[in-house]
């Protein structure tokens, strides 16, 4: 790797609150103040009225690799997170061979670092094979050199109680995280869609608000009675907030995440039969939407995290109980925050800075990321222009997958610079190769 | 009318000109010579991805007799059965030049999927989606409830009618296509099912729910149309506990039967589950009209293919 260039950020808003210069030097912020003097060999880069934050960070993102290399690598996952602003992305576990040994959670951490494009932290898997039955070897992933601290069967329910119970204890001796996707799944047998009004005029196999809702009142229950600390993924309904509400009013070591596609789009959507919105969990209603805006916008919701999930073409071109769940959305998670809640005054700039980098930053034990803007910290940032818009066109993202629900809408604010320690891996939207 | 995919996209107007034609179809048939030249040198594709003789035969003979000619493409047996997706054969049938796609899929939605998704030009008729609808079988069923509660009035709606449907809503194509079209005829329509056989959601049809067969019945509707019990679709079970107490609480039986008013029609889409849903007897009774609802089928279905497809149609509709 080269050494991080000299650059001095001329005039951004910090947290978007006042306006200050930003030097970095050797890969760390090496001074914040106003008209700071340009040392000799400085880039100076003008970023007057843009929004600056510590870099992004994604706690759950599927790369694909190994395995899905058709949908998604680490290499084309990560310049996706890059173009979205993040400079740290964790990685989930469901690929083929699955993470769930030391040696694959190495390969793709290995895989990360010499991609570049930012930081990649291997999820690994709680239960061999994500089927449910046994433990993977947790301890050998954390002590890794990958050092795993996020364990998530995503795209499968831990549901047996006693396994659930037993994983949540055993992460405590490593200071490690299960991030449970709650689902049941013997109520969401064959489900295709959120059950209410929507299906059932569509006729499709309805998705209880109730399989996501039990699970993570059973799991806030295990996580106080052992004393672990639990994150539940991608929730999406407002009974889900209002059980999380209430265990953090208990003091129970929960925290939760919302994905930016359940802060817009609701079941209306499926109404066209278009598989781009089918996704896991599924879009709800237009009073669930309301509930977890409301529920980031006061705390009780920790993290935006995108659950990025590319898919081929053909896995999406079907009819739609066959085609595949998921959505990209690591190009798009910035402006959909934007403009659901930032531009309607729910959460301000340095929220965003909280509940996009640092929260999702402490979640994950990552050390170097969602640090303040301040001299002595990592070169980690993002300068973020909120006032162009773009219409979204999957054809000019990094991904590697056209899987964007988004397609077609005009949404607000455009990267203007995504630095991972020092190196600037995007300017002005364009990938910036090292 | 570009497509016939779902009852929600017609309006009054258009759903009674399909009536109407249909009725003028039926006349036709009537006569010595029934084979039309109104669709000579047309090719009408049946795309079966479920096994449906009785639909494909009504779409088949319907096509024949408006002197179109038929292409059945269905599942068994041919690449659909080998993973070629709905976009691939939709392709091909655009690549052979066909006129238009009789489609029945059990995925829900695949019909406008292939009006929609841009794989092909041609009109769409929706022979059945999943638990979504299937317009021909609501359109023959009010065609033939119309014969009786109204006729000699082809351009008449169903205001004022009562009609009951009972059974397995949740998985009824039928069931949603018929409250759809019914309602906009301006019928009343009363739905008696199971708690679990009504869909979470359904509150918000135009139509009333009741879990009591008998308290229905009792209203003295003007048709009883009976739903097959689709056990084959129920995943998860426990939707009721054995078929002696559905039949028991919601089976139309003979004694059910016989305390409805005269003029009662009883109705089902088939196939029959006999002694099951519908009393044998009942099924063969007189207020049964279930064989003339298949003839209706052919007539209705006619109709449909004259709308998308003569070219006189087309122009009216211009
Ligand atoms: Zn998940």
């Amino acid at each position: 790797m080269t050494t991080a260039p000299t650059l001095l950020l001329r005039g951004g808003l910090l947290y978007g609150e006042t306006a200050a210069d930003l030097l970095l030097e050797g890969g760390e912020i090496a001074a914040v103040g106003t008209d700071l003097e340009a040392p000799a060999g400085a880039e100076v880069i003008d970023v007057d009225g843009c929004v600056v934050l510590p870099g992004l960070v994604d706690l759950h993102t599927h790369l694909r690799e190994p395995g899905g290399e058709e949908a998604e690598t680490v290499e084309t996952g990560t310049r996706a997170a890059a173009r979205g602003g993040y400079t740290a992305v964790h990685a989930m576990a469901n690929t083929t061979p699955t993470a769930d040994t030391a040696g694959v959670v190495e390969q793709i951490a290995r895989a990360g670092e010499s991609a570049g494009w930012c930081t990649v932290r291997p999820v690994g898997a709680v239960t061999v094979g994500l089927a449910g039955e046994r433990l993977a070897e947790l301890d050998a992933m954390a002590s890794s050199r990958a050092r795993v601290r996020v364990f998530s069967d995503d795209g499968k329910c831990v549901h047996d109680p006693v396994l659930m119970r037993r994983a949540l204890e055993y992460v405590k001796s490593f200071d490690g995280v299960i991030a449970q996707h709650a689902q049941d799944p013997r109520l969401t047998e064959g489900a295709q869609m959120h059950e209410g009004e929507v299906s059932a005029q569509l006729g499709l196999a309805g998705w209880p608000a109730v399989a996501e809702e039990s699970v993570i009142a059973r799991d806030v229950l295990l996580a106080h009675h052992v004393g672990s600390r639990l994150h539940v993924c991608h929730l999406s309904t407002a009974g889900s907030v209002d059980i999380i509400r209430w265990a953090k009013q208990r003091g129970i070591a929960v925290t939760a995440e919302v994905t930016p596609h359940h802060l817009l789009l609701t079941d209306e959507s499926v109404r066209g039969f278009d598989a781009r919105y089918k996704v896991n969990p599924p879009l709800r209603t237009q009073a669930d939407v309301e509930a977890v805006r409301e529920g980031l916008a006061d705390g009780t919701i920790d993290i935006v995290a995108t659950d990025h999930a590319p898919h081929p073409a053909d896995a999406k071109d079907r009819e739609w109980d066959q085609a595949a769940m998921g959505m990209t959305g690591l190009e798009t998670a910035l402006s959909i925050v934007q403009s659901t809640m930032v531009d309607r005054e729910a959460l301000s700039w340095r929220d965003v800075a909280r509940v996009m980098s640092e929260t999702p930053a402490r979640i994950g034990r990552d050390e170097d990321q969602g640090r303040p803007l301040e001299a002595g910290s990592p070169a980690n940032v993002l300068v973020w222009d909120p006032r162009p818009t773009t219409v979204v066109d999957p054809a000019v993202h990094a991904s590697r997958s056209m899987n964007s629900p988004f397609t077609g809408r005009e949404l607000p604010g455009r990267n203007r610079l995504t630095v991972h320690r020092g190196r600037v891996t995007v300017r002005d939207g364009a990938l910036v190769e090292g | 009318m570009k497509h016939m995919i779902s009852i929600a996209d017609l309006s009054r107007e258009e759903a009674i000109a399909v009536l109407a034609t249909a009725e003028h179809m039926a006349q036709t048939q009537s006569r010595s010579i029934r084979k039309l030249p109104t669709l000579v040198g047309t090719t009408v594709v049946n795309l079966f991805f479920e096994d449906s003789t009785r639909t494909r035969i009504s779409f088949e003979a319907a096509a024949k007799r408006l002197s179109a000619d038929v292409i059945n493409f269905s599942a068994k047996g041919s690449s659909v059965s080998k993973g070629e997706s709905l976009k691939d054969t939709a392709l091909t049938l655009q690549a052979m030049g066909a006129d238009a796609v009789v489609v029945r899929s059990g995925s829900s939605g695949a019909a406008h999927l292939l009006a929609h998704a841009g794989w092909i030009d041609q009109p769409i008729v929706n022979a059945g989606d999943g638990a979504h609808e299937h317009p021909t079988q609501a359109l023959l069923d009010t065609f033939t409830l119309r014969r009786h509660l109204r006729p000699g009035e082809p351009e008449a709606g169903l205001d004022g009618a009562h009609v009951v449907i009972v059974g397995d809503v949740l998985h009824s194509r039928v069931a949603r296509s018929n409250v759809l079209l019914l309602t906009l005829l301006g019928a009343r329509v009363t739905l008696v099912a199971p708690p679990a056989l009504v869909p979470v959601g359904a509150s918000a049809w135009p139509c009333e729910i009741t879990y009591d067969l008998d308290e229905a019945l009792g209203q003295g509707p003007d048709a009883v149309m009976m739903l097959r019990v689709q056990r084959e679709r129920m995943v998860g079970g426990g939707f009721f506990p054995t078929a002696g107490e559905y039949s028991r609480r919601y089976g139309l039986s003979t004694a059910r039967a016989a305390a409805l008013p005269e003029h009662t029609r009883v109705m089902h889409p088939g196939p029959m589950n006999r002694g099951f849903e519908i009393a044998g007897d009942v099924a063969d009774g007189p207020r049964s009209v279930i064989v003339e609802q298949v003839s209706s089928g052919v007539f209705v279905r006619m109709a449909v293919l004259y709308h998308l497809l003569a070219t006189d149609s087309r122009e009216d509709a211009r």
